[in-house]
């Protein structure tokens, strides 16, 4: 089986300070594969501050990983040059957070459809340019005749998301990275956007990674999801195992605090342990916060497999299998 | 201001009287509040004719879409709506006062200690080059100068004891903090002179599901504590759902639906409530999405009759002609729609 993308023990580390140099670990250690073959929907999920954008961005060759490689169908990422970076410019595209702030007021929405069909060289002349543009924004489930030809700000936020996914698509992109992208939506719209992107994964064949802090979304769109804390991967396996039945301290926290929108689902009366960011160092980073914390947690804990489609970093867990980081992709369903 | 006119109607006027009936006198009565901005586009009505009524420590949540006039309604009522918006009409009694009838001055005074306003995003609403400690001691003396210095500080530190912050946070500048901490700085604040009603627009919009639920959390106690009347500024109904004792629905400027939150969440009266609930994701309809079908109106160009019927699924005739007026229905709902006409006539 071929890999579409392949992270081998990604770790990100910024540094800071001068003089006494402070090292601050965004991400460690993340290892994961996406098949070539099944296109899936894998959802990233953590707080502020636990390296999801971090993640998002080394996956879009915006920084380069500390240690450890992206492999993108075989090649390296931060080795790619000429041709071939293009191509991989043009099959991983990104949608953003804030559909307000990433279009340029000054341009049509023709206008920036365009630009990457001119870029790319994707159509041979203005008639082809424009069917592809009305394909994709039908795709989206947008009327072409409602937003072509007008400027961002006479389109609604639902419509300027969906544009954005619009123009991912125009590009045929193998594989999207979905940053927040309802998180600034009405939710009365965040429906919609959110069944556009999994058609895009069901129709198109696009593999998408979406990041969230939101679980709520993340259990109706995708299949598998990783949870990440400080950098480190808490929890991980099938979306319904771990949000129905969460194993870690943490993602319990997390599924004990999502706001249903269901009177008799309340929130959970666990107390929340104030977040310490001064306590760093070895361990694992949830221990300050964690009401079973133990001595042992001043070592990190690999993850162990707790169910069949379900893997938790925690030493509640000891009596069962450890799951060695590379083999945590099994874990994933497609 | 000279915007004071009698703009109530008769609608109006029943919706803020079937409220009274509910129990304990209401420490919060707004009727007939109308707001609209004077664009170069034409006049949009932001605010029309919006009338609830609230008791001491009771939750209401106001939930709509962007644009549906939710931030404005909080803002008319603190008296902050700045040109080119004006406030055309209505009253704000907060117990016997009519807020709308104040002095600036005496607006001044009220604001704080009457009613607060936690704002959307506490990333930005404080003062980035003070201290925390000065900007809390300023929002007092502004209200009471006649204090000693320790006396005003005893209570800033016991207002950021009751949100659960260190009272170190004190001598912190906001940069110091996370954005959960900011927000609960805001609510310490907010409830610094213990005000009679706090309006809290979209206060954990910006945080994680985490933070989210100590914030709330927190805002539920110190409410508890000071027994204020929260309106609680939001699209997010899950949250409503853990947190209000009611909910409105504002649609396009008007109140559309007003009731219990189990009402709304079991039996929703309005046809655009009934849209909301439905496309609300939930543990058991996985993969399911279903969203409002169309956009929401443009306040500049309002459909004629009921502003929701090219949208509404019931629409009938007279929707698209004539507008339909709240009415009161029983355990002291309210709706704004004509399928209900009858109901309200026997």
């Amino acid at each position: 089986m071929t890999h579409l993308l392949e992270l081998n023990s990604v770790s990100k580390v910024y540094h800071r300070g001068l003089i006494n140099a402070k090292a601050n670990v965004a991400l460690r250690d993340i290892s994961l594969t996406l098949s070539e073959d099944e296109p899936t929907i894998l959802t990233v999920a953590g707080e502020s501050g636990s390296g999801k954008t971090t993640l998002a961005m080394l996956l879009l060759g915006f920084i380069t990983p500390t240690t450890g490689q992206i492999i993108y169908r075989g090649q390296n990422i931060t080795s790619l040059r000429g041709k071939d970076r293009l191509a991989y410019r043009r099959e991983v595209q990104a949608v953003f957070q804030d559909p307000f702030a990433v279009f340029n007021p000054f341009y049509t929405v023709d206008h920036l459809l365009s630009v990457p069909i001119k870029r790319f060289k994707l159509a041979k002349n203005k008639t082809d340019a424009r069917n592809r543009m009305e394909e994709a924004l039908t795709a989206v489930g947008l009327r072409p005749e409602d937003v072509l030809g007008r400027f961002p700000h006479q389109l609604s936020g639902g419509q300027r998301q969906r544009i954005n996914v619009a123009r991912a698509l125009l590009l045929k992109p193998r594989l999207l990275i979905a940053d927040e992208p309802v998180s600034m939506v009405d939710a009365s719209l965040r429906a919609n956007i959110l069944e556009t992107l999994r058609n895009l994964q069901r129709d198109h064949g696009v593999s998408i990674i979406y990041i969230t802090h939101d679980l709520t979304t993340a259990y109706h769109i995708a299949r598998s999801i990783v949870v990440l804390y400080r950098g480190g991967v808490m929890e991980a396996g099938d979306v319904d195992a771990v949000i129905k039945d969460p194993q870690h301290p943490y993602t319990k926290l997390l599924v004990d605090s999502i706001p249903w929108p269901n009177l008799n689902q309340r929130w959970g009366e666990t107390p929340i342990i104030a977040r310490d960011d001064s306590a760093t160092g070895s361990g694992c980073p949830f221990r300050s916060r964690c009401p079973s914390a133990m001595d042992i947690c001043a070592t990190r804990p690999p993850l162990f497999q707790t169910g069949e489609m379900q893997a938790a970093a925690c030493y509640l867990y000891d009596k069962k299998p450890e799951v060695v980081a590379e083999k945590l992709t099994q874990l994933l369903p497609v | 201001m000279n915007s004071m006119t009698s703009g109530t109607r008769a609608g109006s006027r029943n919706a803020t009287s079937a409220f009274d009936a509910g129990g304990a006198t209401p420490v919060l009565r707004v009727s007939g509040l109308e707001v609209t901005y004077y664009t170069d586009l034409g006049r949009a009505k932001a605010l029309d004719d919006v009338s609830f009524a609230l008791s001491a420590g009771e939750k209401l949540g106001m939930v709509g879409e962007s644009g549906s006039g939710k931030s404005t309604m909080a803002l008319a009522m603190m008296r902050m709506i700045k040109p080119p918006g004006r406030i055309e009409g209505g009253s704000v009694f907060i117990d016997d006062t009519d807020l709308m009838a104040m002095t600036e001055d005496e607006m001044r005074q009220a604001r704080l200690s009457k009613i607060a306003y936690i704002p959307q995003g506490a990333m930005n609403s404080l003062n980035p080059v003070t201290r925390i400690g000065a900007q809390m001691v300023d929002a007092i003396k502004s209200h009471s100068a006649r204090q000693s210095r320790s006396a005003i500080e005893d209570r800033c530190v016991h207002a950021l004891r009751s949100v659960d912050l260190d009272p170190s946070v004190f001598r912190m500048y906001a940069h110091e903090l996370s954005g959960g901490m900011k927000q609960r700085v805001c609510i310490a604040i907010g409830i610094l002179l213990e005000p009679k009603v706090i309006i809290a627009d979209e206060p954990t919009s910006a945080l994680d599901v985490v933070t989210q639920r100590q914030v709330m959390e927190t805002i539920d106690r110190v409410q508890d504590q000071i027994n204020a009347a929260v309106i609680l500024i939001g699209h997010d109904m899950g949250l409503m759902a853990q947190f209000v004792d009611k909910v409105a629905v504002m649609y396009a400027g008007r109140l559309v639906e007003v009731s219990a939150v189990r009402d709304m969440f079991t039996a929703p009266n309005h046809p655009y409530s009934k849209a909301l609930i439905s496309s609300l994701p939930n543990l058991d309809n996985k993969g399911v999405f279903q969203g409002i079908p169309g956009l929401a109106p443009s306040l500049l160009r309002l459909p004629s009759g009921c502003a929701f019927h090219p949208r509404c699924e019931f629409a009938m005739e007279r929707c698209s002609v004539e507008r339909p007026e709240p009415q009161n229905l029983e355990e002291g709902r309210l709706v704004t729609c004509h399928l209900f006409d009858e109901e309200a006539s026997q």
